[in-house]
């Protein structure tokens, strides 16, 4: 036998270190991910505590699900009820669907936390796998087997429906969309599952948070199978189809993006450090300790950066902003309604705008209420921002221009003088229309944050900085700036209108 | 070649590296030793880039292991902590999917693992499972893991652990004809022995500092002290310890035998055996008393100890 330094060339690069400029990078992305995927998928046939459930619910469940279905059908028609029946018939399916999909959470929260309890995550993480190849390698092997077994579980369940008594005949359409939907709520549960698998030190840890994704799927289900048994609204589901590829888009992104190498393997304990916390946000709102507060020097170093790191969030929410104000303008004239009434009838109109006046002239009641009605809106558009990456936020910032569109469309659809609705917009809309955009940004920063943090934060980290901003955002510029608004909206715009609609 | 300079790893409030430099060349067997929690393993994970250094910087391989960590981790072979097998695979199996993720050719994957796992005598369980395996095959199927894509540079923590007697030399031998193939090899260990019988320059690293770096004789002269030889005689010392009085520091003495400090055996070893024999003492052997690494490394964190403590009192 040769030595081993016989066989051994002179010490050169291995063929995994040179360049390979050559390859495109999604081809070299893929095939080191599928490698990792072909690995986890082997493991995963060969584990009896998964594939033994995994068999149960692809070949006996469906079978039972026929059965069943067979019973529920026979009480329908005996009772004269089987017009139903179209409307109730892909519900079934879709359970049998969804329940071979629900292991897939099972297999994707453990897939790195697991690895690192057995401990044979670091000789994966020592190897030139890049985090995205790792990440997408074993998001794909948590997925694949589930899929499949729910495909199965479905072809073997309708098969029975459409080959046996029942003789059904279901729109391709309606089983295209009873296959899309169980994918991509797949797709969401592992995607999730495996950020949660990345960002805890143990199963039990992963197992534990599990809710936050069961918890939100459940209500998803049931929203799908409301929608399900009204055909005529069934066209929705194509939409929460969308809204589901996108969030799974979102959690990819914020996975590969805050995986980190260093925390998995060097973080051992869950813990919410809430003075750390604490520390974090209020240095993040104050400014460095070590200098004395001073409100300019706050509104130079704290408020200001803030709104220069918003930069990207603001661009966003302006073309948003602006959409929503053309899709409500071009709606207006999909609908138009009727506006005549008004046009001979600008008196009553300033006759009701008088009656306001007498109510509200002077009334800091009023100014408080119009105060706190927008800020109610702002905070709910930031706290749902943060749960849905900044999608809810931008939604509710966006549907008053919306409205504002449609119902200048409306007007100018009628032939009325856009001016006394431009007027009794624009005085105080001049102050709250920066306040919603700035505010709107800040809530979408916060909540979106988590998929693209800083590369030298983490995501708790980054998230609490943006949290900081909100705040001194929110404090230093949106406030005041609403504040005035409202003043500015109860003792200034009716004037104005007042004084147009008078001449 | 592993370069690293004033390298430096906190975790929030604990500094785990502090400042370490280090460099070893190919060929070149380089030990880092120390206690538990000393900051070895996190040397390594930051050699490995899967750890990013706070300060400092640290090439392997000629690469830079935050600038390029891929082709760093492409060019070093890892022996872990834990060796952490996937127990359902075959070795075959297992190898088989290193050797993907590392981008060898269709030939050499097929053909290395068994060399490899031949040469380790492990050629016959090839097609077990790796639950099946012992301990110490473990740890020589993550040796031959590590070695798999030939890397130019080794880090192997512990390489021998778990290993009965036999096992423990064949993989010394072999990683010393890794030397000779001049790759670059750091391994961390606490068997002292084995890291005296491999290691080219040791560095002793405490508290996240190395205290000490050097060859083991270089060590062994600056902090184990003077060389101590031990004198034989065929009969009691009688006047021999009167004899040696204005010669030698005699620091210890049993019926027939003496031990002295020498700063130049070289000359004064020939003197007492003059003496010695002109007063007809009859000597049966004069040796320098062996001193060991596990001696000179106790002697090494004991100064160090030392040293912190005074700078706390201070």
């Amino acid at each position: 036998m040769s030595s081993l330094a016989e066989r051994l060339e002179r010490p050169s690069l291995s063929t995994a270190t040179q360049p390979r400029q050559t390859r495109g990078v999604i081809v070299r992305t893929l095939r080191n991910a599928l490698i990792v995927t072909r690995r986890e998928v082997r493991d995963s046939l060969r584990d009896w505590r998964i594939m033994v459930p995994i068999f149960i619910l692809t070949l006996v469940f469906p079978l039972l699900a026929n059965t069943l279905t067979r019973v529920f059908t026979g009480f329908f028609e005996d009772n004269g009820a089987q017009e139903l029946l179209p409307a109730l018939l892909p519900l079934m399916p879709m359970v049998v669907g969804f329940f071979p999909v629900s292991i897939s959470l099972v297999i994707a929260l453990e897939t790195f936390v697991g690895e690192k309890e057995r401990r044979s995550l670091e000789p994966l993480l020592s190897t030139p796998l890049t985090n995205t190849e790792l990440y997408l390698g074993k998001t794909f092997a948590a997925m694949l087997p589930p899929l499949l077994a729910s495909y199965t579980g479905m072809v073997i369940y309708m098969g029975g429906l459409i080959l046996g008594e029942q003789q059904w005949r279901p729109p391709l359409i309606l089983v295209a969309q009873i296959v899309l939907l169980t994918t991509v709520q797949a797709l969401v549960m592992v995607t999730g599952a495996v950020v949660v698998s990345s960002q805890t030190t143990s199963t039990r840890a992963a197992n534990l948070l599990a809710s936050f994704i069961i918890i939100p799927m459940s209500m998803l289900v049931m929203l799908e199978a409301t929608i399900m048994v009204q055909p005529h609204r069934r066209y929705l589901l194509w939409f929460i189809m969308v809204g589901v590829l996108v969030t799974v888009i979102l959690l990819v992104r914020m996975g590969v993006r805050i995986f980190n190498r260093e925390e998995l393997l060097g973080r051992t304990l869950d813990q919410l450090n809430l003075r750390w916390v604490g520390r974090t946000l209020w240095q993040g709102i104050r400014g460095p300790l070590t200098e004395r507060f001073s409100l300019w020097r706050w509104y130079r170093g704290g408020v200001f950066p803030a709104v220069r790191s918003l930069r990207d969030s603001l661009i966003v929410v302006l073309i948003c902003l602006g959409a929503a104000f053309v899709g409500g303008w071009i709606a207006a004239y999909q609908w138009p309604i009727s506006l005549d009434q008004f046009d001979s009838n600008d008196e009553t109109l300033l006759d009701n705008l008088r009656t306001w006046f007498d109510l509200g002239q002077d009334n800091p009641h009023l100014v408080i209420m119009a105060l706190l009605q927008n800020t109610r809106v702002l905070l709910a558009a930031t706290i749902l921002g943060v749960f849905t990456f900044g999608v809810l936020a931008l939604v509710l910032v966006a549907v008053p221009f919306g409205i504002l569109g449609f119902v200048l469309g409306q007007v100018m659809l009628s032939g009325l003088s856009p001016l006394p609705f431009l007027l009794a917009v624009i005085p105080h809309g001049v102050l709250e229309v920066p306040a919603i955009v700035l505010a709107g940004a800040a809530a979408l920063r916060l909540g979106s944050i988590v998929t693209r943090p800083p590369a030298d934060m983490t995501a708790s980290e980054a998230w609490l900085m943006a949290a900081a901003d909100v705040i001194k955002i929110g404090v230093g510029l949106v406030l005041p700036l609403l504040v005035l608004a409202a003043i500015l909206e109860v003792s200034l715009t009716p004037r104005v209108v007042e004084f147009v609609l008078s001449l | 070649m592993i370069e690293t300079f004033e390298l430096t790893k906190d975790f929030r409030d604990f500094r785990a590296v502090d400042r370490v430099t280090f460099t070893v060349e190919p060929g070149m067997i380089f030990a880092i030793l120390g206690p538990n929690g000393a900051g070895k393993t996190t040397t390594v994970r930051i050699l490995t880039s899967i750890l990013q250094p706070t300060a400092g910087w640290a090439r392997v391989a000629g690469y830079d292991v935050v600038a390029q960590p891929t082709a760093v981790r492409a060019s070093v072979g890892v022996l872990t902590e834990q060796h952490g097998l996937y127990e359902r695979m075959k070795a075959e199996e297992y190898l088989d999917f290193f050797a993907r993720i590392y981008d060898l050719p269709a030939d050499v994957r097929r053909q290395r693992p068994r060399q490899l796992m031949e040469h380790f005598g492990l050629g016959d369980a090839l097609d077990k499972r790796l639950g099946e395996y012992s301990k110490g095959m473990k740890q020589k199927l993550a040796l031959v893991r590590a070695m798999l894509h030939d890397p130019p540079v080794l880090l192997l923590d512990e390489p021998t652990s778990a290993m009965d007697p036999q096992s423990a030399k064949l993989v010394r031998e072999a990683i010393k004809e890794l030397r000779r193939a001049e790759r670059t090899i750091a391994i961390t260990t606490h068997n002292l022995i084995e890291a005296q019988d491999l290691a080219d320059r040791i560095a002793v690293i405490r508290q996240g500092r190395i205290i000490a770096n050097g060859t083991f004789r270089e060590l062994a002269q600056r902090f184990a002290g003077t060389p101590l030889m031990e004198l034989r005689l065929t009969q009691h010392l009688n006047g021999a310890l009167e004899l040696l009085r204005d010669m030698v520091t005699v620091v210890e003495t049993g019926d027939c035998w003496l031990r002295y400090q020498a700063s130049d055996p070289a000359a004064t070893n020939p003197q007492v055996i003059r003496r010695l024999t002109g007063a007809g003492l009859d000597i049966v052997t004069l040796s320098e008393v062996s001193r060991t690494l596990e001696d000179v490394y106790l002697q090494i964190v004991a100064e160090d100890e030392g040293m912190t403590a005074h700078e706390q009192s201070g």
